[in-house]
């Protein structure tokens, strides 16, 4: 099939403000969304369901949020990994202290609380920018880890704030096989990730990149900076919240604060430098890339270098790895993985007559 | 008031070895406008190379000669790899490389050196000074007026070498206005250089002294970035900001955690200072001694 | 000029003080601008003319004085209030959203105008999708008016000088001000740029009745396109009136020509 714009001239703005202006990317996304809903859970081991793909998608949730608030409103967070322990935990004591809850909405309401909390930090940026707000977005990280750790009641007092998340139940199907974790995942991540496209080319959407790319000028259009920021960091929150709460209850099951650490939190800006700052579709290809990288390597040492290099040096491999692949693609692409992407596309859009 | 004063003390002279972290970050960011987040690696990198040289057989000055050539290997790398071809893109995209260049030197001391935990010797004993004990009964530990000493000492020589020397006017003119400065031929990639270097030495030296107060292991990452909020409080550009920074940090946290700690169960230094320094920004934004700053439209 | 006719005063700014620190960049200055007229502001570099805007337009805030606008009195403005009222600005360093698209950015001057709350935006339902078509044709007459339409998909990065100043005055013009402030409008223009750009804001003026308050170095053009002028120096007023009024006045002349009387 051939990539082309040709022939697809659009009569009404509204046929050129869809979600997806060009065809082939109509078509792309549904073949994706068939695969992933249909295909993949029957080709794919219940291992890879478990250790691979539910991670990946929750990762990529995560991605999203920190891109709407770093990559779209332009304020840097280094304290994502702590509003999804808020999530986790709200999530857990909804299902916990309310009898009933359907789990639904208790995901919500842990994105929910991750977002109060999300819009507290947040409201130093209305002060400060920049490395600043950076710095201080670590109180966030080091202060919820700790508020977690020593207040009993969030983990229901068990030792060092340690909570095992409850089954999953909706309309009384029990979510247990990995297939069904990776669908109900799934779900939320693309009706979340829908939601998300639609914020950023709305006018809200306008709003954050405004407030981004040139704060003074867009108060002088009549955006209120305020009200910006904070929802930037709200939505944010909220996404990274559930995207903690599935962390628990779909992918770790039993997790404590300090597992939503500050090395978390890297991991979730590294994805959207890798991905691509300020797109979308760069938080799942990030977020592929840096669950994959670890898979990789692992296999790469043990195969190739078993022999060559003590054991202790993969871990600190990976650390070198990532650390140097941050650099490299900031220096070589800085809007990441995403942009190739659309490069490869604008290519083969005049493919095979590049002139 | 004894046990008030010997917490106070504790903290202050704490407080200086965030300053001296401080000082490392407050160096680069003055010459190059880089928020160097690698800072805290590099201070675990240089005590690890430290004692790695001096297990390997090297008596203390050549131990600590070779770590600081490592040091300054790192830093010329550093400028040649990261910053130069990064050269004109928004600050926080060189912010962002650095937490990446974080992750490598860590990744890389830990794979030369390994990563078990080893002691720090400096031939300095953690006691309590003792004609202070007996006439006072307050307890000031040896070991930290040393530190305290050797961070005086080192604030003194940099203030020196910035005042004084050829390569210090230049580093000023830079840190002030780059385009100018690269306009009456001052080599800026040099200047980085030596910046950096000296930005390890300052990092080696407080290696030293955190690494042989507790230990040299992974954990002196974490306790580097302590001098985050020194800066925010102090400024990013603010020597004295550092310093007096860090006096603050230091002893407001030994303080709270002695007697607020217990009402909420402990270990807040975790925190306590970050979110001090955010509570005081909000009052203040452009810090302790930073200017503040109007923007032009 | 046909059709408009200058009405009342609208905008009256009085005693205006306004300091950075130490550092006065207005003292004491009182002019107003009357409804549908095209009010230049000139004077030499340092003499406080953006300033003037930015207090117009609140980003500053000055110390003493008060500003009346359309009969409202008050200490000061504030930005985004300003836009709800009508004002509308472009900035001498083109103050444009670079990672945005030309039609997102302009786009983005309608935003006082669009009323979706974030969840019909984020579901892209109703209201949200009814207003984001409307505000699209609005945009496009814009875009028709100042003639860009074959950039409309273009990053604003990528544009030239010249283009990057229409497509900021685009912006300014999707808000359909009833006030523009233009702050060096033709400053880096060649002669047919700046030939573009002045018919553009006198057909703004003609057509909308917008009111005008430039800042423009081009001489010839001041005098040209405005109805009256102020001149400040050193943050002073030293003239006011008409071109002709300002042009013989022995005080603006020596500001300008450094000729001591």
């Amino acid at each position: 099939m051939l990539y082309r714009e040709a022939g697809q001239f659009k009569t009404s703005y509204a046929a050129d403000q869809q979600i997806f202006p060009i065809r082939q990317d109509r078509i792309g996304i549904l073949i994706i969304l068939a695969i992933a809903f249909f295909a993949v859970p029957m080709l794919f081991s219940e291992y890879w369901l478990k250790a691979i793909l539910i991670p990946f998608l929750i990762f990529s949730l995560a991605a999203l949020g920190l891109n709407i608030l770093t990559g779209y409103a332009g304020q840097l967070s280094l304290g994502s990994a702590a509003f999804m322990a808020v999530g986790a935990f709200a999530s857990y004591n909804f299902m916990l202290r309310v009898d009933g809850m359907p789990i639904l909405l208790a995901f919500i309401g842990g994105g929910l609380a991750a977002a109060a909390v999300g819009i507290a930090f947040g409201l130093p940026s209305l002060r400060i920018k920049g490395f600043y707000l950076a710095v201080a977005t670590l109180a966030a990280q080091f202060f919820i880890v700790w508020l977690l750790t020593k207040v009993g009641w969030f983990s229901n007092y068990s030792s060092s704030g340690v909570i095992t998340a409850q089954d999953m139940e909706i309309l009384g199907y029990r979510f247990v096989t990995p297939e069904a974790k990776y669908l109900l995942v799934l779900a939320i991540v693309v009706v979340l990730a829908l939601l998300a496209k639609n914020m950023v080319r709305s006018s809200v959407g306008r709003a954050w990149m405004a407030v981004r790319d040139m704060d003074v000028a867009a108060e002088v259009i009549g955006i209120r900076i305020m009200h910006t920021k904070l929802l930037a960091f709200a939505v944010s929150s909220f996404y990274c919240g559930v995207a903690g709460a599935l962390y628990a209850f779909a992918y770790i099951g039993t997790v404590e604060p300090e597992g939503f650490s500050l090395d978390l939190s890297f991991k979730i800006l590294f994805m959207i430098i890798i991905g691509g700052v300020g797109s979308i579709s760069g938080a799942f290809l990030g977020a592929a890339f840096i669950v994959l990288l670890p898979i990789a390597l692992d296999v790469i040492v043990q195969q190739w270098l078993a022999g060559v290099l003590p054991p202790s040096v993969s871990s600190n491999l990976q650390l070198i790895v990532f650390g140097g692949l941050i650099i490299f693609f900031l220096i070589v692409e800085p809007h990441g993985l995403a942009r190739l992407w659309q490069i490869g596309k604008e290519k083969l859009r005049l493919w095979p007559f590049p002139h | 008031m004894q046990f008030f004063i010997e917490v106070l003390l504790g903290g202050l002279l704490s407080g200086v070895m965030y300053s001296f972290v401080a000082l490392g970050f407050v160096l680069i960011y003055k010459a190059s406008g880089v928020f160097n987040f690698a800072q805290g690696a590099m201070v675990f990198a240089a005590a690890l190379t430290f004692v790695g040289f001096q297990e390997m057989g090297l008596p203390f000055p050549a131990a600590l000669l070779a770590a600081f050539a490592v040091m300054v290997v790192l830093g010329i790398v550093t400028e040649r790899v990261v910053l130069r071809p990064l050269v004109n893109q928004p600050p926080i995209t060189l912010f962002m490389a650095t937490i990446g260049l974080t992750y490598v030197i860590e990744g890389l001391a830990q794979g030369v050196w390994g990563a078990n935990v080893r002691g720090l010797e400096l031939g300095i004993e953690d006691v309590p000074v003792q004609w202070l004990m007996d006439s006072t009964g307050i307890g000031v530990s040896t070991f930290d007026l040393f530190g305290a000493g050797v961070a005086a000492l080192l604030v003194t020589l940099l203030a020196l070498f910035f005042q004084y020397t050829r390569i210090g006017r230049a580093l000023r003119a830079v840190a002030d206005d780059h385009q100018a400065a690269l306009s009456i031929g001052i080599p800026l990639q040099t200047i980085w250089r030596i910046v950096w270097a000296v930005a390890g030495f300052v990092a080696l030296v407080a290696g030293l002294i955190w690494g042989a107060r507790n230990g040299v292991s992974f954990s002196l990452t974490f306790t580097a970035l302590k001098a985050l909020p020194v800066l925010i409080l102090g400024g990013f550009t603010s020597i004295p900001g550092a310093i007096v920074g860090g006096l603050i940090i230091g002893s407001t946290e030994k303080l709270a955690e002695v007697y607020l700690g217990e009402y909420v169960g402990g270990g807040i230094d975790s925190w306590f200072p970050y979110v001090m320094a955010l509570a005081f920004l909000l009052v203040r934004p452009e810090g302790l001694f930073g200017e503040k700053h109007i923007d032009r439209v | 000029m046909s059709g408009r006719k200058i009405g009342d005063v609208i905008l009256d700014l009085q005693n205006i003080s306004l300091r950075f620190g130490g550092v006065k960049a207005l003292t004491d200055i009182s002019f107003n601008v009357r409804e549908h007229e095209v009010r230049a502001i000139i004077g030499p570099n340092g003499a406080g003319k953006s300033s003037m805007l930015n207090v117009i337009n609140g980003v500053y805030h000055p110390q003493e004085g008060r500003i009346v606008f359309h009969g409202e009195e008050r200490r000061k403005m504030e930005p985004h209030k300003a836009a709800k009222q009508g004002i509308a600005r472009t900035f001498q360093n083109i103050a444009l959203f670079k990672g945005m698209s030309v039609l997102d950015n302009i786009m983005t001057g309608r935003i006082t105008k669009m009323h979706a709350s974030f969840l019909e935006q984020a579901i892209h339902f109703g209201r949200a999708r009814r207003e984001e078509l409307e505000h699209r044709h609005k945009v496009e007459e814009v875009i028709d008016f100042l003639e860009i339409q074959h950039i409309r998909k273009t990053p604003v990065g990528r544009l030239p000088y010249g283009l990057q100043k229409r497509v900021e005055l685009a912006r300014a013009l999707a808000a359909e001000p009833t006030m523009l402030l233009l702050d060096e409008p033709m400053a880096g223009m060649n002669v047919e740029e700046k030939q573009d750009m002045c018919r553009f804001i006198l057909d703004v003026n003609d057509q909308f009745g917008t009111t005008i308050v430039l800042i423009e170095h081009d001489m010839g053009v001041v005098m040209d396109i405005s109805d009256r002028v102020v001149v400040l120096d050193y943050g002073k007023k030293i003239g006011d009136g008409t071109p002709d009024e300002v042009r013989n006045n022995p005080e603006v002349i020596s500001a300008y020509l450094g000729v001591a009387h």
